[in-house]
């Protein structure tokens, strides 16, 4: 089974999103994505200050396998950004809730985190995907 | 050269099959007959070098060698070389050698079965290849005068007419010169009808997401918007999420049919119907035309585009590079814009159609008549058909494909959509064994090498994990199905027993496992001395 951290918030394109103390919105994607993906060769993420809708694809992770989108979980501006992943792609393989987050947001509207699933409700949506 | 430069990769080190699988359960009482012949140790050094590498100061080797003096008394002394290319210096047996050794490192279609879905690696008849180097197409100079070329330009209108006839489309035009191109062709046509129409708030494509990469790309580079649809349990479009997401901004839609998933979009009239009355177009992606050749016609499903790959459903060749060959097709509103040249007959002569007749063609895609060495072999293959055989190709394509999947199902492989008949292509999913073995479908891929098989496509398309994408085509004997079926069955059993033998598989080929991430990231491409 892979791993869903209860304090996070799970979007149906399997990034999560963790809340910070200063309210900002930490995004990666779900170990079980980043499993499906497998081994990452390259990372694009989006650029600080821009600002991007809810659902809104805003980066790109490659693996030996595909290029996936990553779709912002909720709308806001891009506060940080993770550039050690652009030397270490490897890095969201290995540690994808940890030192492989993506990028950080400054959610527009933090009602929007409403919208995502938590962790027993990804887990039920990760069993019910047809294959 | 300098020597230290050498090792610039290392020679893959070779260990006996004996010597690895000595306590693989029952390996050689069944598997040894099918296992490729070992390549010789590389103990001299040789076996991975490059012809550069042989290289020798002042040996040659003369008998193939061009003339050298030439006249060059036309050519602008500026433009004259003044030092001899560094050429490798070589005599005529190491050349002979050195590329006899490279060829027996090919896995071909020519030496062995090559089951990779969505790309129909048939067998390239040899015929079609004698016919096409004759002298007179071989030695035709683009530039020559109609008069001059009129059989060439004969094979090529027929070639057109059996395209129309076999598609139901209305135009065609061979120039595109893969399938890439073809599709940039279509959409770009599209596009240009719409335009003609002042319709220009049509800014989206609809692409299902079992779709080819290349169909989403093609929309982008065409200036659309992508607009995903989802596939319903069954593999067949999600007409639901179709009907929500069609529109008055809706440009058209790319369909593969059958789809990538290796079955047959059964609502296709639905489908077609919803997006003309929107007052969009319907693309049909050839990539899969091999299930459906002569069956049924995608001009007949509503299509107002196609482009084909003859490549594949024509039998041209099309490993180490091709040349492809990407005719498309069209429905009548769509004829105007075809890209030029095309070739016509007045019963009499033929001759090129030009901008003249076609002012609102979207332009040319290539200096001359595309690929034409390929289009002569696509159009020799076609003639050796006939109409009569080309629905044979279908036949036998999918009749192939279904008993392969029903031979792997019977021996306990989970295929993807298990109640629905395969097309010319099926999927496995090795997602059981991943949970349970640890083993990937890349794992079972590589060890199929061993086993004298090329691997078919893996995790593609992205909708099923750990899948494979089993593409047999026609031109398989039942003996060699049920081969490839006995391998699986004995990998299954390795997976289950030994499954050491599938994560460090292959072990029998000139290169072993590869690092594909360092593969992808630090591409090596280019030899330097």
């Amino acid at each position: 089974m892979s791993n869903v951290p209860v304090e996070l918030k799970y979007a149906k394109t399997h990034e999560y999103a963790r809340v910070n103390d200063d309210g900002s919105v930490t995004v990666g994607i779900s170990d079980s994505a980043q499993d499906q993906l497998g081994d990452m060769v390259f990372i694009e993420l989006p650029e600080v200050g821009q600002t991007l809708a809810a659902a809104e694809a805003c980066a790109v992770v490659e693996s030996v396998k595909a290029a996936s989108d990553v779709y912002a979980p909720v709308g806001g501006e891009v506060v940080e950004v993770n550039e050690a992943l652009v030397d270490s792609p490897e890095t969201v393989n290995q540690d994808t809730y940890g030192e492989g987050w993506l990028f950080r947001l400054q959610p527009a509207d933090v009602a929007e985190m409403a919208s995502l699933m938590d962790a027993e409700a990804y887990e039920e949506f990760l069993a019910s995907e047809v294959h | 050269m300098n020597p230290t430069t050498r090792p610039r990769w290392q020679p893959c080190k070779y260990i006996h099959p004996q010597e690895r699988f000595a306590t693989a359960n029952g390996f050689f009482t069944a598997g040894v007959s099918r296992l490729r012949s070992a390549p010789a140790e590389d103990i001299d050094g040789k076996t991975n070098m490059l012809i550069f590498e042989h290289s020798h100061t002042g040996r040659r080797a003369l008998a193939q060698s061009p003339q050298l003096n030439a006249d060059v008394s036309d050519i602008p002394v500026d433009f004259l070389r003044t030092e001899a290319p560094g050429m490798p210096e070589v005599s005529e047996l190491q050349v002979v050698r050195h590329y006899t050794r490279l060829s027996q490192k090919n896995f071909s279609i020519d030496t062995q079965f090559y089951p990779l879905g969505s790309c129909t690696m048939k067998y390239n008849p040899r015929a079609c290849n004698t016919l096409a180097m004759l002298p007179g197409f071989l030695a035709r100079h683009p530039h020559a005068p109609v008069s001059m070329g009129q059989g060439f330009l004969a094979c090529m209108y027929e070639l057109q007419e059996m395209l129309k006839d076999v598609t139901g489309m209305k135009a065609v035009t061979l120039t595109p010169a893969a399938g890439a191109q073809g599709e940039f062709t279509g959409v770009a046509m599209i596009r240009a009808y719409h335009d003609a129409n002042g319709d220009t708030v049509r800014n989206e494509i609809l692409v299902p997401d079992a779709a080819h990469g290349t169909n989403p790309a093609t929309a982008v580079m065409c200036g659309y918007k992508v607009h995903e649809i989802p596939t319903d349990r069954q593999g067949d479009v999600d007409m639901e999420a179709l009907r929500a997401a069609v529109g008055p901004q809706t440009a058209g839609i790319m369909l593969t049919n059958p789809s990538t998933l290796g079955v047959f979009e059964r609502r296709i009239k639905e489908i077609a119907d919803l997006i003309h009355e929107a007052g969009g177009l319907l693309y049909y992606d050839g990539a899969n035309l091999n299930a459906i050749l002569g069956k049924v016609r995608p001009g007949d499903m509503g299509f107002d585009v196609i482009h084909m790959n003859l490549h594949k459903t024509f039998s041209t060749p099309h490993g180490g590079g091709g040349p492809g060959a990407g005719p498309v097709g069209v429905s009548k509103r769509l004829e105007p814009f075809i890209p030029l040249p095309v070739v016509g007959h007045d019963g009499d002569e033929y001759y090129w159609i030009t901008e003249d007749v076609r002012p609102q063609s979207i332009g040319r895609l290539s200096a001359f008549m595309g690929n034409a060495g390929v289009l002569m072999r696509a159009y020799i293959y076609a003639r050796m058909l006939g109409r009569e055989g080309m629905h044979r190709v279908a036949d036998f394509a999918t009749l192939n494909a279904n008993y392969l999947m029903a031979r792997l199902t019977e021996a306990g492989f989970q295929v993807a959509y298990p109640g629905r008949r395969a097309t010319h292509e099926f999927i496995v999913t090795l997602k059981r064994q991943q949970k349970e073995l640890g083993i990937t479908a890349m794992d079972f891929a590589k060890r199929l090498l061993d086993y004298n098989f090329h691997a078919p496509t893996t995790y593609f398309p992205l909708l099923v994990p750990e899948c494979l994408l089993i593409e047999p085509t026609e031109t398989e004997t039942r003996e060699e199905l049920d081969a490839f079926v006995e391998a699986m069955i004995k990998i299954q059993q390795e997976a289950e027993n030994s499954p050491e033998l599938l994560k460090e598989a292959p072990h029998t080929q000139p290169v072993r496992r590869l690092d594909e991430v360092r593969a992808a990231k630090q591409l090596d491409l280019v030899w330097s001395a």
